[in-house]
């Protein structure tokens, strides 16, 4: 349904705009009716990019992203408010979606007065109603509140639910469930599970794979723009094949294991080296305890080639089978 | 003991009446204890952490007492707690990333800072650009824009700067929840490092992430609804809860290799009651599943084991 062909994204950053920072690199998947795929990646590997250009906030350099075959950059004027009906996102920081000075539901009033403008009052109350509960929030303690009255998470499930009350086909949800408590973040997930088996196409980004693996078909693993690793969400996470991929993982806070433990068995298998691998080498890891940003690459050099490892699982390697290369 | 808080109450003034978001809590801090502090969303927590540093116009003091390390913290006289704030109680607020002054540099912004408490930048910069070097930053972010750092550097620095004069006790208010792993690790490491080296006596840390805690808490205090649920040590809470609430909040966590497809999780049914007119008796009541016709009363705070506080009249026998 929904489709990213080689898909490029510069930014001109630098005085004047006289650079280019790649921050995607020819990326391609598909987002299919009834799937979750999740895009996971660190800070700064471009997931938010790719979800502002699914949704039209940004142009796309290169490539192209079609939605049931039409391409999206060519839409225009009417085209992209019927767009928009079908294709939703919702983002990380809820507070900058809401203006302080006006109540917060507002944010639902506005799709009324944009898309059902001539349904009864009742009827829109009755489907308000639903959207609300569907994200487990009681419409008397967030209906006629400022956005300050209301806590991190209830502003958060607002913006779900905003969406739901659309006809949606394609979900764009951003990091939506890093403000949420564990009991509200699994009843968000369950909903997606519940809109994705009514037919809905699911683009989950995270930077948590535990909520990936449990909710995705599919999983896209992102590294400074460019795909590590990608296939089905079983595999990408039974069997990790890129260094990348493995090293994420390890530092996936575990509930009943200290990260100390995880180093300790690592370490006893032979450490976590990833050696002579040239994808390490080329998108050197962001070392979050040094500080230093993310690596700018140019548009000039080229992201690796994605190789097949089994069925329905790939992974990005210069040299799959090369002396220097890692992947096992 | 560090900190000692004794049926504290503050509630939000609004048209439709008091939210009364912060209704009695009665806990104990240790020397050297990182506590962990969670809860569903909107059950209190950072109404708490706020509360023992800075109630802003719409909060209201409605009576118990803050004392740290034996001195009575005025919480509600806003002007009193000022000679406090930053060089005994310090707070990282949620969202202080998106707080930051976008138009100061960072060194600017601390300077301002220290000055405006009375201390000289010039004296305190060697100890701050040891600590920059410390998290693991360079040390040129005093000349950047708040803007120029990514999350995890902009929240290291803020720990750097809320920790510089070493307060007794820091308030970290969901700091990790919006980076991504490898700096949530990166982040929550420098969190128990600072305590280990002495720049805060004790800490809590707020969060939804309840492994985070695993990994860096020494107790856990659980809330609902405005009222302290349960504390025990990290392990005992993950282990061996005792409260009803604890246990389907607990359980409700997707570890990983967890899957919708094979293992359905489930949150708990039914949501957090009002606070505007909250319920009386145990305020879990409409959603516990082993709810009897004692919980119409108000179950107490109290020890049910060593080291181990719940609120739970199945847990302390009707008669408690
Ligand atoms: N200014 C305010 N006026 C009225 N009610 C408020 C105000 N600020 C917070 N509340 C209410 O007080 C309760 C506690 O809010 P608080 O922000 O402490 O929750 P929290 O546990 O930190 O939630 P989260 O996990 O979502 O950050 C919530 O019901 C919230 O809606
Ligand atoms: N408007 C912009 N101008 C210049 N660079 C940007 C802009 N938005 C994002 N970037 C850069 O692009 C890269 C990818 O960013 P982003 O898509 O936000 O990543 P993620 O969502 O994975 O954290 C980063 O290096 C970021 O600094
Ligand atoms: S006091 Fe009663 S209602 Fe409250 S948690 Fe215990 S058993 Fe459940
Ligand atoms: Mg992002
Ligand atoms: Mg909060």
């Amino acid at each position: 349904m929904l489709s990213l062909n080689r898909v490029s994204k510069y930014y001109k950053v630098g005085t004047f705009g006289g650079k280019e920072l790649a921050a995607v690199r020819d990326v391609s998947f598909d987002v299919d009716a009834g799937e979750v795929v999740s895009l996971i990646g660190e800070s700064g590997s471009g997931k938010t990019t790719i979800g502002k250009m699914v949704l039209k906030l940004i142009d796309i350099s290169r490539g192209s992203i079609t939605c049931d075959g039409q391409d999206v950059t060519g839409l225009h004027g009417g085209a992209v408010k019927s767009y928009y009906r079908h294709v939703q996102g919702v983002f990380q920081d809820p507070f900058s979606s809401y203006n302080p000075i006006f109540k917060a539901d507002r944010v639902l009033t506005m799709i009324r007065s944009e898309y059902f403008s001539d349904m009864a009052r009742s009827e829109w109350n009755d489907k308000v109603d639903a959207a609300l509960r569907a994200v487990t929030l009681d419409p008397g303690q967030v209906l006629n509140k400022y956005p300050h009255q209301l806590s991190g998470g209830q502003l958060q499930r607002l913006l779900v639910a905003r969406a739901l009350l659309l006809d949606l086909k394609i979900l764009v949800a951003d990091e939506i469930i890093s403000m949420l408590d564990a009991s509200t973040r699994i009843d968000v997930l369950n909903l997606l599970a519940e809109l994705k088996g009514r037919g809905m196409g699911i683009l989950f980004i995270t930077h948590d794979l535990s909520l990936g693996n449990y909710i995705s078909e599919k999983t896209v693993i992102l590294r400074h723009g460019v795909i590590a690793e990608m296939g089905a969400t079983d595999k990408v996470f039974g069997n990790p094949t890129h260094p990348y991929t493995k090293a994420l993982i390890s530092s996936v806070p575990q509930l009943h294991k200290k990260w100390a433990d995880v180093d300790a068995e690592i370490l006893a298998r032979g450490g976590a080296d990833t050696g002579t691998c040239l994808f390490h080498q080329a998108y050197p890891p962001t070392a979050p305890v040094t500080g230093k940003g993310a690596v700018k690459q140019d548009s000039s050099d080229l992201p690796p080639t994605l190789v097949k490892v089994e069925d329905d699982h790939y992974v990005g390697c210069f040299d799959l089978g090369a002396a220097t290369c890692q992947v096992a | 003991m560090s900190l000692q808080v004794s049926d504290l109450k503050v509630y939000y003034r609004t048209l439709a009446g008091d939210v009364k978001a912060l209704d009695g809590a009665t806990f104990s801090i240790a020397d050297k204890e990182i506590m962990g502090l969670a809860g569903e969303s909107g059950c209190g927590k950072s109404t708490l952490g706020n509360s023992l540093i800075r109630l802003d116009g719409r909060m209201r003091y409605v009576g118990g007492s803050v004392n740290l390390d034996g001195n009575e913290l005025p919480v509600w006289d806003n002007q009193g707690m000022n000679e406090f704030r930053f060089r005994d109680v310090s707070v990282i607020p949620q969202y202080a990333m998106s707080a930051m002054n976008p138009t100061r540099k960072i060194g600017t912004m601390t300077a301002e800072l220290l000055e405006s408490r009375g201390e000289k930048y010039r004296e305190i910069k060697p100890e701050l650009l040891r600590r920059i070097d410390l998290v693991g930053l360079d040390r040129d972010v005093l000349g950047r824009y708040p803007i120029e750092l990514s999350g995890g550097m902009k929240q290291r620095m803020v720990m750097v700067i809320s920790t510089l004069l070493d307060p007794s006790l820091l308030i970290a208010d969901e700091i990790t929840s919006a980076l991504d792993v490898s700096t949530q690790r990166a982040v929550a490491e420098t969190l128990v490092s600072f305590r280990d080296h002495g720049f805060v006596k004790s800490m809590i840390v707020i969060t939804h992430d309840v492994s985070i805690l695993y990994q860096t808490a020494d107790t856990i205090l659980i809330m609902y609804a405005g009222k302290l649920a349960e504390k025990a040590p990290t392990k005992t809470i993950i282990e061996g809860a005792m409260h009803p609430y604890t246990k389907m909040l607990i359980s409700s966590l997707p570890e990983v290799g967890v899957r919708y497809a094979n293992k359905k999780l489930s949150g708990i049914p039914g949501s957090p009651p009002s606070l505007l007119r909250p319920p009386v008796g145990c305020r879990f009541r409409a959603r516990c599943p082993l709810a009897f016709d004692k919980c119409v009363e108000e179950p107490p705070f109290v020890k049910v084991a060593r080291d181990h506080m719940a609120a739970c009249w199945k847990v302390t026998g009707s008669d408690a």
